[in-house]
């Protein structure tokens, strides 16, 4: 095992400099330490200047995305060791514009999150006193996948229809659309239908299955989109011959 | 606002899909490589006609054709549009894809329909 | 398609690299699902092969000897072949991808992916089967 291994790091000070550039630095290695330790290192005694997200370091917040030689990952979830020899390249994800250094804007994501109504709707709510929506364990199982999402934006960052489409909704927003919609308690699946189903929604995607490959979380987006797919095109058979039926 | 086509679209592509899937290496087999190659003995030209004669025959075949060329419209429209970026003639590209499809599905229908 | 990044409104500071027409050269990802997509490609020669066939048969004898001596020509043998091997990876991967989009749940319980793509694969060799039945003499 080596003493030290090299870490190149994009920056990018707008302040100075009209496009990225590469930094290198030679951190200690450690046989237990992750991408987001060396980059801590860094930060710490070699270059205060570097700019990067992270919070809980445990793989449960999401804000340490990041690609690490070319693939997106949690920092937090990448051993140096599975990276030697090195130089480990570490650069912001894809697709999001590049504020500082690592750091991106993420609007986009929550601007569209927002739009597909990530929380349960009801036609009318239950007054208090009828108790609690009750759930079966395969109920529960049914959807429990697609809220594991993490926010992280991993998928955002592999899925190249996001990169050449800027107005494609993605996947982890699909994804936790379909935890609503598939979630016994909820009735707005007729609600989140048009965006879904629309012109910046699921038929964009061509299920190139990357977003499912660098999920941290198992959550399997290319999955949700494929199943929406198949219930949008029987929606869509149903509103042709049966228009009165459709909810 | 008029109802969007793509979900028909995407169903065109998906029942093309699994019959290319489900029949085309059988038949690509036999009649592209098999066949011509000698590995196997080929039909007659009059066993052929008799086969085709048969409506339901006829009804395999116009599926046969006409699905996988419009899973292939479908498919390749996007490899352009995205493969190659080429946004500022989607319209063409749309236009040229299913077109084509519907002109080899209008052939197939055609020469099926009119089998003597 | 110039290669400047794009502009986000208000924030003209922000980078944003322009996605390269080589996208889909840079994993092997990338690559094996624009080969996947190229399968269409094939899909489509075979079913204008099978069309003109159909004609070639409609029209006569003579018709289509000419039709069969072409196609056992090294060029189409060779092209054939190749188409083989596409329909072959596209059948491969659309039965493995089937159950994403095919979720059955019986009983309360979903299905494991693995018990529909092999229903696919069943399915794919009954077919074949038939169709072999029926085309072979004797």
């Amino acid at each position: 095992m080596p003493s030290t291994v090299a870490l190149t790091v994009a920056r990018y000070r707008p302040e100075q400099e009209s496009e990225p550039t590469f930094q290198t630095y030679e951190v200690p290695f450690r046989k237990d330490w992750v991408v987001l330790d060396a980059l801590n290192h860094i930060k710490d005694n070699l270059d205060g200047s570097l700019s990067f997200r992270w919070s809980c370091r445990m793989g449960v917040c999401g804000s340490c995305g990041m690609k690490v030689n070319g693939t997106p990952k949690l920092t937090c979830a990448a051993f140096l060791s599975d990276h030697l020899p090195g130089p480990v390249r570490v650069e912001p994800l894809d697709y999001f514009p590049v504020v500082r250094d690592l750091v991106v804007d993420l609007t986009d994501f929550m601007r569209k999150l927002k739009k597909v109504k990530p929380w349960i709707i009801r036609k009318e709510e239950r007054p208090l006193g009828d108790g609690e929506y009750r759930q079966t364990p395969d109920q529960l199982d049914a959807y429990t996948q697609f809220s594991m999402c993490i926010n992280c934006m991993l998928c955002y960052s592999a899925c190249p229809i996001y990169g050449l489409e800027s107005s494609f909704v993605g996947p982890a927003v699909i994804a936790l659309a379909q935890r609503y919609n598939m979630d016994s308690r909820d009735q707005g699946a007729a609600e989140r239908l048009e965006i879904l189903s629309g012109h910046d929604g699921i038929w964009q995607c061509t299920f190139v299955g990357e977003c499912t490959k660098v999920c941290p979380k198992n959550v399997d987006p290319a999955g949700a989109i494929q199943q929406y797919k198949l219930t949008g095109a029987v929606h869509w058979f149903k509103s042709l011959l049966l228009p009165w039926g459709t909810r | 606002m008029p109802r969007p086509v793509t979900p028909f679209l995407w169903f065109l592509f998906s029942a093309g899909g699994t019959v290319a899937a489900l029949l085309f290496p059988i038949h690509l087999l036999l009649t592209g490589l098999a066949f011509p190659l000698g590995w196997l003995p080929a039909p007659s030209y009059e066993f052929l006609r008799a086969l085709v004669q048969h409506p339901l025959t006829r009804l395999y075949l116009f599926v046969f054709i006409s699905l996988p060329l419009f899973h292939w419209a479908h498919r390749f429209r996007y490899t352009l549009y995205d493969g190659l970026q080429l946004k500022h003639l989607t319209e063409l590209i749309a236009v040229l894809c299913y077109g084509a499809a519907l002109v080899g599905s209008a052939m197939a229908a055609y020469t099926l329909w009119n089998f003597a | 398609m110039s290669a400047e990044p794009h502009y986000t409104l208000y924030h003209p500071r922000w980078y944003r690299r322009r996605v390269s027409v080589w996208w889909w050269l840079q994993n092997r990802s990338y690559a094996g699902f624009v080969l996947r997509e190229i399968t269409s490609v094939f899909v489509a020669f075979f079913a204008v092969v099978y069309l003109w066939q159909l004609r070639a048969l409609a029209q006569g004898p003579e018709a289509y000897a000419h039709f069969l001596a072409r196609l056992k020509t090294p060029g189409f043998l060779a092209l054939n072949g190749v188409a083989f091997l596409f329909v072959l990876f596209h059948a491969v991967t659309w039965f493995n991808l089937a159950p994403k989009a095919m979720v059955v749940r019986l009983s309360g319980k979903r299905v494991p992916d693995w018990i529909i793509a092999g229903l696919n694969y069943v399915a794919w060799l009954a077919l074949s089967g038939a169709v072999a039945w029926i085309l072979l003499p004797g």
